[in-house]
């Protein structure tokens, strides 16, 4: 049973004088606060945060907890973020004291153990990829790609070209061009196809001697293996410009093709999706990055290195762009997709491939009677079907879809996302879900697309709340609960 | 393989309804010169007992700090964690939902990102919070970015030394290809002294980054930095230190402008450098520059008070090359652990944290410069941190003895200070008692053998 009191804000169960953690205390003689800080740095009075007994903070999380769909609990095929099962092994794992509990700047002897697993981690990745060289410091994809743009920012200046552009498809993610800006590049759109394609001569027309990286997310964001994919890295290669791959889709090729068989120069990873992260609600991720040999020296530093006495921390990297973050890198969740690489092996890492994409290519059999699939005879891991006809005849939105299939306990797909397909829905089932339960969400698709207009304009009718006002948000912004602004 | 469903029988009802003979076929979209012809060369799987047994093996290899005494700081602190901490985190409709793109379904993530925000609003003195970044380091090259683009100089920004190395290497890294300068301030004092700080400041500076306490532990002047800063028509930007909250004043209270910070210390392991979470909290008018998600209070179509992801147009999933940063995944349940670290802590507590870590660093601090061999470097107010000189200039193999006799007694400052190479950093937290610090500054003083000097 839901406890429907769950919605209360901490700040509102607060009352002076609880405290659920004690703390000891001072066993050290010496002096008091004053005399140890002179009074006017110190605060007349500490922050003032709420006040709550432990079993008021376990009871509020916990109950906040079950007005979340989760994948421990929902089928959840929100396309592009690789929702799939996250190992129970693996947080036990991440959260051993000897991986846990260890300080980022202890010295190199004393954690020989993390090192080795990095630096494996390292080659694994480089394996996986087919790109040598790899960089674990990114802290997540769009920092992994801000990163290897740098890394080939670093690079051209290195070689006495001046470069100013970066090139994506219309499909790509929006921290590709995003990413491309902060590194102080132009960046340009290239079109798709009516097929969903890189449009070639669109790419023609707009690659120069200027270009500095092409973009490039294959499998693309429409679930689709761009087969011309060499071509377009010849012709990249051939101006003297990169190709960076968006690893955010590897689940569909793991141990089946590699980025760097397939002319991709750089590319990041994002763990928490492929390696089965978990996602922690919005992160944390990892980003890490994969490159070719040329562009080695420029990663970021340090790096795992291996010597005659261990593994060490290699600082002694002259062309490196730096650092894009403090200390190592997001290492638990380094440690948990190490761990799903090992319990898979080669057989296994392409099995969770081939599952990914048997089941998005079932569930593409059963939905695109009734919701079309525009793009591809068959997908990768992932598909995009519209629901323009519904709009067209019934005003019924891919919104409108999305939020009944709350109701019925399953997790919207992603909606409205590629922007080049209107009205869309964007499924990815994953490997680690059931026929049985792509049947029952395919079957409920189908219901819900006969529903009546006016029944699914209003859903999702049974959750605590439904369509809740975003405009008003923006508008009046509330960003923090304060006595005053407290009810709602 | 254990996470999967399809057993071979499906998989053939299934390919049958795809109208396909076999998986292969699947992948014939890829071209048949780039798909692999051998297995991938990694080591084979294993069973999940034979991955434990091995993950306990590498992790046997690591000497962590329940083993080893740690005296390390430097943006990462070996504070308490309460118990209720990680039993919240690791309930998995918390750590196995994602980003909150359906309302309906994310409100207990989104509450808590409510929650969060408020919280560090609270803890810092500012008026607006996003719901976290990576870590102290890009936030603060982040805050960097946020200052160019709302005071419109791209020219260059400030930092002093006593910023922490590693964000100022960010820093450089990050603003390098966009043309920005970084004019560092050199700070023999171990403080900013403000006349310096006014010789490089002008009409193009961006923003001055200060830390707060700094790096080396000790508390800068914050007002009259801001007073200089402001008078240059530059943003101040704070890297503070969460714990410090609890007694010393709040940098909204200071005339700080935006404020991020490492937030491990709020109930988060050190787990070698990370994952972590960046706090970035600005004032209110510049929170349509402000980087990252934040959740928002709304009401829902029946009127309910409800939260959602608000200010989007900020980012880059709807703006794209124009949006205020590229960050999309940001560190949720880092956010999550901050907030209940927070609650169970509460204000009393969270000054207990701060007053105890203050004492023992005190109290550690005198212990060592009792002996001739050391002396604190600077002079001046402190925090929890703190900058020990040894005039025999042994630091390297000091604190190597020391690790081999079960301490993690420092960090040696020559890698970033070369002036410095004859000092180290000491962190001291509320949970080093009385014991561990005497018997480490005995070892130090060789008031005690040092185990492994017996052997030499």
């Amino acid at each position: 049973m839901r406890n429907r009191q769950a919605t209360q804000l901490m700040f509102e169960l607060s009352r002076p004088g609880r405290q659920a953690a004690r703390l000891p205390e001072c066993d050290v003689p010496g002096s008091s606060t004053e005399d140890l800080i002179p009074s006017e740095y110190l605060a007349e009075a500490p922050p003032a945060l709420p006040e709550l007994a432990e079993p008021d903070v376990v009871r509020h999380f916990t109950n906040l907890s079950t007005l979340n769909m989760s994948v421990d609990t929902h089928f959840y095929p929100l396309g592009s973020c690789t929702m799939k099962y996250n190992p129970k092994r693996n947080e036990r794992i991440a959260g051993m004291d000897g991986m846990a509990h260890l300080h980022p700047y202890q010295p190199d002897e004393t954690v020989q153990g993390m090192l080795k697993l990095l630096y494996e981690l390292q080659s694994d990745l480089a394996e996986i990829s087919g790109l040598p060289v790899v960089s674990l410091q990114p802290a997540a994809g769009a920092q992994g790609e801000l990163c290897a743009l740098m890394v080939a920012a670093a690079y051209f200046r290195s070689i006495g070209e001046r470069r100013t552009k970066v090139l994506s498809p219309d499909s790509a993610h929006g921290t590709n061009p995003a990413s491309a800006r902060m590194v102080g590049f132009e960046t340009l759109t290239i079109k798709s196809t009516d097929e969903g394609y890189v449009d070639m001569q669109d790419l023609e027309s707009k690659l120069d001697d200027e270009v500095a990286v092409f973009m490039i997310t294959n499998p693309s964001t429409l679930g689709l293996f761009d087969q011309q994919v060499n071509e377009i890295a010849e012709k990249v290669h051939a101006r003297g410009g990169l190709i960076y791959l968006d690893g955010a889709n590897m689940n569909a090729i793991l141990g089946i093709t590699r980025p760097g068989d397939f002319g991709a120069d750089m590319m990041h990873y994002n763990p928490h999706k492929t390696f089965s992260g978990p996602h922690g609600g919005g992160g944390p991720g990892a980003g890490p990055i994969c490159v070719g040999a040329k562009l080695a020296p420029f990663l970021p530093s340090p790096m795992v290195a291996q010597s005659e006495d261990g593994y060490f921390l290699d600082y002694d990297r002259p062309q490196s762009i730096g650092r894009v973050r403090s200390f190592f890198g997001n290492v638990g969740v380094l440690v948990r997709a190490y761990a799903y690489i090992r319990s898979h092996g080669p057989d296994g890492l392409r099995e969770v491939s081939e599952n990914a994409v048997l089941n998005a290519n079932y569930l593409r059999s059963r939905v695109k009677h009734f919701l079309p699939v525009p793009h591809g005879e068959s997908c990768m891991h992932e598909f995009v079907a519209t629901a323009t006809d519904l709009k067209k005849d019934r005003q019924v939105t891919a919104m409108d879809i999305a939020k009944r299939l709350l109701d019925y306990g399953f997790h919207a797909p992603t909606v409205y996302f590629p922007l080049t397909v209107p009205e869309c829905l964007m499924i990815e089932p994953t490997e680690t879900e059931s026929k049985e339960s792509m049947d029952a969400f395919a079957e409920t698709l189908f219901r819900v697309t006969e529903e009546p207009a006016d029944l699914l304009h209003e859903a999702p009718h049974t959750t605590t709340v439904s369509r809740p006002d975003e405009v008003r948000a923006a508008r009046q912004p509330i960003m923090k609960w304060s006595a005053t602004t407290g009810e709602g | 393989m254990a996470y999967l469903f399809n057993t071979p029988d499906e998989q053939r009802e299934m390919l049958q309804a795809i109208g396909i003979e076999s998986i292969e076929q699947l992948f014939e979209t890829i071209p048949a010169d780039i798909r692999l012809s051998s297995d991938l060369n990694i080591p084979a799987a294993m069973g999940e007992l034979e991955l434990t047994q091995h993950m306990s093996g590498l992790a046997a290899e690591n000497a962590d700090a329940r083993s080893l005494t740690c005296f390390l700081g430097a943006g990462s602190y070996d504070h308490f964690i309460p118990a209720v901490v990680d039993a919240i985190s690791s309930r998995g409709e918390f750590y196995t939902s994602y980003t909150p793109y359906q309302p309906e379904v994310s409100q207990g993530n989104l509450q808590a990102m409510f929650e969060y925000q408020t919280l560090i609003c609270q803890l810092t003195g500012m008026d607006v919070s996003n719901a976290s970044l990576y870590d102290g380091g890009s936030s603060a090259a982040e805050a960097a970015m946020m200052s160019i683009s709302v005071t419109r100089r791209s020219k260059k920004i400030v930092v002093p030394e006593t910023l922490h190395p590693e964000y100022r290497a960010i820093l450089e890294t990050y603003l390098l290809n966009l043309g920005t300068q970084i004019e560092t301030v050199s700070c023999p004092q171990g403080v900013l002294d403000v006349a310096a700080l006014e010789a490089v400041i002008d009409r193009d500076t961006a923003c001055v980054l200060i830390q707060y306490p700094n790096f080396f532990g000790q508390i800068e002047r914050v007002s009259e930095i801001a007073e200089v800063v402001h008078g240059a028509g530059a943003l101040l930007v704070a890297a503070i230190d969460p714990i410090s909250m609890g007694l010393l004043q709040r940098p909204g209270d200071l005339g700080v402008d935006i404020v991020v910070a490492e937030g491990q210390a709020l109930g988060n392991p050190m787990s070698y450098g990370g994952p972590y979470l960046g706090i970035m909290a600005c004032r209110e008018k510049f929170v349509r520059r402000l980087p990252g998600r934040i959740a928002g209070q709304t009401v829902d179509r029946r009127g309910k008070r409800c939260w959602v992801l608000t200010l989007q147009t900020r980012e880059q999933h709807i703006r794209r090359d124009k949006a205020t940063s590229n960050i999309c995944t940001n560190q949720g349940l880092f956010a999550l652990r901050a907030s209940i670290y927070l609650a169970a802590i509460g204000p009393q507590g969270l000054q207990s944290v701060a007053d105890l870590s203050l004492k023992k660093a005190h109290y550690a601090a005198e212990q060592l410069t009792d002996s001739d061999r050391f002396e604190r470097r600077f002079s001046g107010p402190f925090f929890k941190e703190f900058v020990i000189r040894d005039r025999q200039n042994q630091v390297e193999p000091l604190l190597r003895e020391m690790s081999e006799s079960g301490f993690l007694a420092g960090i040696a400052l020559a890698r970033w200070y070369p002036e410095l190479e004859d000092c180290f950093l000491v962190a001291v937290t509320e949970k080093r008692t009385r014991n561990e610090i005497d018997r480490w500054s005995a070892l130090m003083t060789g008031t005690v053998q040092l185990e492994a000097a017996s052997h030499a």
